[in-house]
């Protein structure tokens, strides 16, 4: 789960394993969808609650549920055998997903199937495919805005949650010490503001710092954008009408557009695109001093530093909290074993198999009980200057106030937006004729339905 | 080759058909045999493309002019609403330029490499196979890994390319900003897979060329490159228009180089190298999950590369025809000089 997973799903992907995943999906897709196929069907009948029966559960990335987790459930319940499918990438996972809705009813499908945050609003157009999993007693577990991103409008619950990505701000205190900003994590969370940190004072600072440093402030526009447009309850759309605001007077937007653009004219940006290859050579360049990052983003950060030290992470965020990423278990209507595949679901995403999950993958658990363990609280990242990121990244979590609404045309605008920022930040197009063209090729998609 | 083949079919065509009147049923059988069996072999093909080439086609067709969601399925009857949809998308006609723009930076230059690299590997080398092998050797690399080099050398601010360009003193190329130049590299990159494999049959040809003709030139006092243009260019000609034909219908569906040349995949912030086959991918499976208008892009691609196709036909052979036609002009001068 850590989904190496940008805002714009598809710009998120850790690159290049990405287009060969989208090739190999073809070739791939028949095999597992056969062996879930298989497993699904197997033995026994829904009346009977003894009878041997085999649940498979279908993830990406590493989730963190080992064999001896799955076996641990068999013991619990004799009678069900677990298989776990596991896809590459969460992109290659999302087109299994669609494919078996597209050219059937989803019955190919596993049993249980874990969704990415950002697929779960094309999943709410067809909630119907999903078993409701809404229960007053299980979804006290979360943080609360976990369980409203995977809300319906009408109250279906469509996923238990498995880990979150609560955001911080990571930053080299090696290159804060040479422009002479303070560099221990308490004096840069109270210089970017402490608790009432805005994009403002995020933006003064970089101003500030460049002055005085080679190094960019930010790495590039993608991850700026999402956290930011993130905090912004309908960014793109009318929840009650659920008919997309017209960008050319999105004022809200446009303002932070306008704020990220210009951080670009000033030079806080370094124009470097997520998980390119130059980007992954721009920590390598000390190119760039802080990074909005998600939990999940440590792990690449710290393989793409190799030789670098510095990095610290700092328990602040601009303009409240901000979320980056996490998964869901759902349950496809379709399934032979629905009842006891939701059982299942709830007993993967109980705080203590997420707590084990934390440790053995380094998902960043969403249930409150989990994120109180002492497997968490404990943690400390040795390559951030020992930072306590288990106790940084729970405050994170906590200081995030419900999830944005995201309907079926965020992402489709969402992303020409970031592309326009992507177009400014490479320098390839003016901030004015970027968000024009974006404007004109939002009007053009004309979704329907 | 003129004269040879109208003599060819006489005596296949004359004599069966003049013994079987007078016989029986077992000849008849026979006739049948003979006159039904090519085509039973042959027949496989045909079925198999009817199975997964014709009916793919119809039905895109179908889907075209449906409202057809990725997730949701079939919706009603839209008529043209789908093309005229994708008509009015800037995108889609972006997407064509790129395409033909990254088609002609590719096939032309495809083509002419590769018909002088196999005329040089016509001559006497030393341990040809080697070489020949070794041409080949850029098709056996599976393009994904091919697009995934080239990216860390056509990378803007730390590839190998800049780097080497300033060494020498000039300014880095914005390989992913500019759009030509991103066109370039995509087309470098086309290039460098599919330049070896045209060489080989372009080879395979050359090879089949009768040698008395090249002797004859070489008696008249003709060069190496008068050889090679007045008789192996005409000589090849059948290959060189399959040659382009099949370049020409791969280079409108570039997908896998565009797909892995940056981290997106999906043409840059500009769509500057989106082709139309990535349009098409990024139509159905991207935001706007919308197979009926993916289905009546791929109906306008094929349209495109049947009419390219047919226009590239038509000059290939106008070539081809008039170096036939200016051939015996020049034997006969050659003969009057003699």
């Amino acid at each position: 789960m850590p989904t190496k997973h940008g805002p714009v799903r598809s710009r998120t992907v850790a690159t290049r394993r990405r287009a060969a995943a989208a090739t190999l999906a073809v070739l791939v897709l028949p095999l597992t969808a056969c062996g879930s196929l298989l497993g699904g069907e197997s033995t026994g009948s829904d009346g009977d609650d003894d009878a041997p029966i085999t649940l498979t559960v279908s993830t990406f990335n590493d989730f963190g549920y080992t064999d001896e987790l799955l076996a641990r459930y068999t013991e619990e319940h004799p009678n069900v055998t677990v298989e776990h499918i596991v896809a590459p990438t969460s992109d290659e996972a999302r087109l299994q997903m669609l494919k078996a809705f597209t050219t059937g009813d989803g019955s190919d499908l596993a049993d249980v199937v874990a969704a990415e945050v950002d697929w779960l609003p094309e999943l709410m157009e067809h909630s119907e495919l999903f078993e409701d999993l809404s229960d007053p007693e299980v979804n006290k577990r979360w943080v609360d805005w976990k369980v409203a991103q995977a809300t319906t409008t009408d109250g279906k619950v469509l996923g238990y949650g498995t880990d979150i990505g609560p955001e911080a701000i990571c930053y080299r205190a090696d290159l804060f010490e040479e422009a002479g900003l303070p560099s221990d994590r308490d004096s840069v969370a109270e210089l970017l503001g402490g608790k009432d940190a805005t994009w403002e004072r995020y933006f003064e600072v970089g101003r500030q710092f460049t002055a005085q440093s080679d190094a960019a402030w930010f790495d590039g526009t993608t991850g700026m954008f999402q956290g930011m447009v993130n905090q912004l309850p309908a960014a793109f759309e009318d929840p009650a009408t659920q008919k997309p605001t017209d960008l050319a007077i999105n004022n809200e937007v446009r303002a932070i557009y306008d704020q990220i653009t210009g951080g670009i004219g000033d030079g806080l940006s370094a124009g470097l695109e997520q998980w390119t290859p130059e980007w992954t050579a721009g920590f390598q360049e000390n190119a760039f001093a802080t990074m909005l990052c998600p939990g999940w983003m440590m792990g690449p950060i710290e393989s793409y530093s190799q030789g670098v030290t510095g990095w610290d992470v700092a328990n602040v965020f601009p303009g409240g909290g901000g979320n980056w990423g996490g998964s869901f278990l759902t349950v496809p209507s379709a399934g032979l074993h629905t009842d006891e595949a939701k059982e299942l679901a709830a007993w993967l995403t109980a705080p203590e198999q997420q707590t084990e999950a934390f440790t053995t993958a380094g998902a960043f658990p969403s249930q409150l009980e989990a994120q109180d363990s002492d497997a968490v609280q404990s943690y400390v990242n040795p390559f951030f200057n020992n930072a306590p990121v288990g106790k940084i990244f729970t405050a994170r979590a906590q200081s995030i106030d419900g999830a944005p609404h995201k309907g079926r045309y965020y992402f489709a605008i969402r992303d020409e937006v970031n592309n326009a920022l992507a177009a400014v930040d490479a320098g390839t197009n003016s901030p004015e004729i970027a968000w024009n063209q974006a404007v004109q090729t939002v009007g053009a998609f004309r979704i329907k339905e | 080759m003129a004269v040879l083949t109208p003599q060819r079919p006489a005596p296949g065509s004359g004599a069966p058909e003049r013994e079987s009147r007078r016989l029986g049923f077992s000849q008849r059988l026979g006739r049948w045999d003979v006159k039904l069996s090519p085509y039973l072999y042959i027949s496989p093909f045909f079925i198999l493309f009817a199975v997964t080439g014709l009916f793919p086609l119809a039905y895109t067709a179908y889907v075209s002019v449906h409202d057809w969601s990725l997730l949701g399925g079939q919706g009603e009857f839209v008529g043209l609403q789908n093309f005229s949809d994708v008509l009015a998308q800037p995108t889609f006609w972006k997407s064509l330029g790129n395409t033909l723009s990254i088609f002609v930076l590719s096939s032309v230059p495809q083509v002419i490499i590769a018909i002088t690299i196999a005329a040089l590997l016509d001559q006497n080398l030393r341990s040809a196979t080697f070489w020949r092998m070794g041409v080949l050797i850029p098709y056996v690399v599976a393009p994904v890994a091919v697009s995934m080099i080239f990216g860390r050398l056509f990378a803007d601010q730390y590839g190998l390319i800049n780097s080497m360009l300033g060494v020498i003193g000039m300014d880095p190329i914005a390989w992913h900003g500019d759009r030509l130049a991103s066109h370039v590299a995509i087309a470098s990159i086309v290039n460098y897979r599919w330049v070896g494999y045209n060489a080989l049959i372009f080879l395979a040809a050359m090879q089949a060329v009768p040698r008395e003709l090249y002797e004859a030139a070489v008696i008249d006092g003709a060069g190496r490159v008068r050889q090679f243009f007045s008789i192996t260019v005409p000589q090849i000609r059948a290959t060189i228009i399959f040659v382009v034909i099949t370049s020409t219908i791969g280079g409108l569906q570039i997908f896998d180089e565009v797909r892995m040349f940056d981290a997106t995949g999906l043409g840059g912030p500009d769509r500057n190298w989106m082709t139309t086959v990535l349009y098409l991918y990024d139509v159905a499976w991207g935001n706007q999950h919308s197979l009926g208008r993916a289905s009546a892009v791929a109906w306008m691609l094929f349209l495109l590369i049947v009419l390219i196709g047919v226009v590239n036909f038509l000059i290939t052979r106008q070539i081809s025809t008039s170096g036939a036609k200016s051939r015996p002009k020049r034997k006969s001068i050659t003969r009057g000089n003699a």
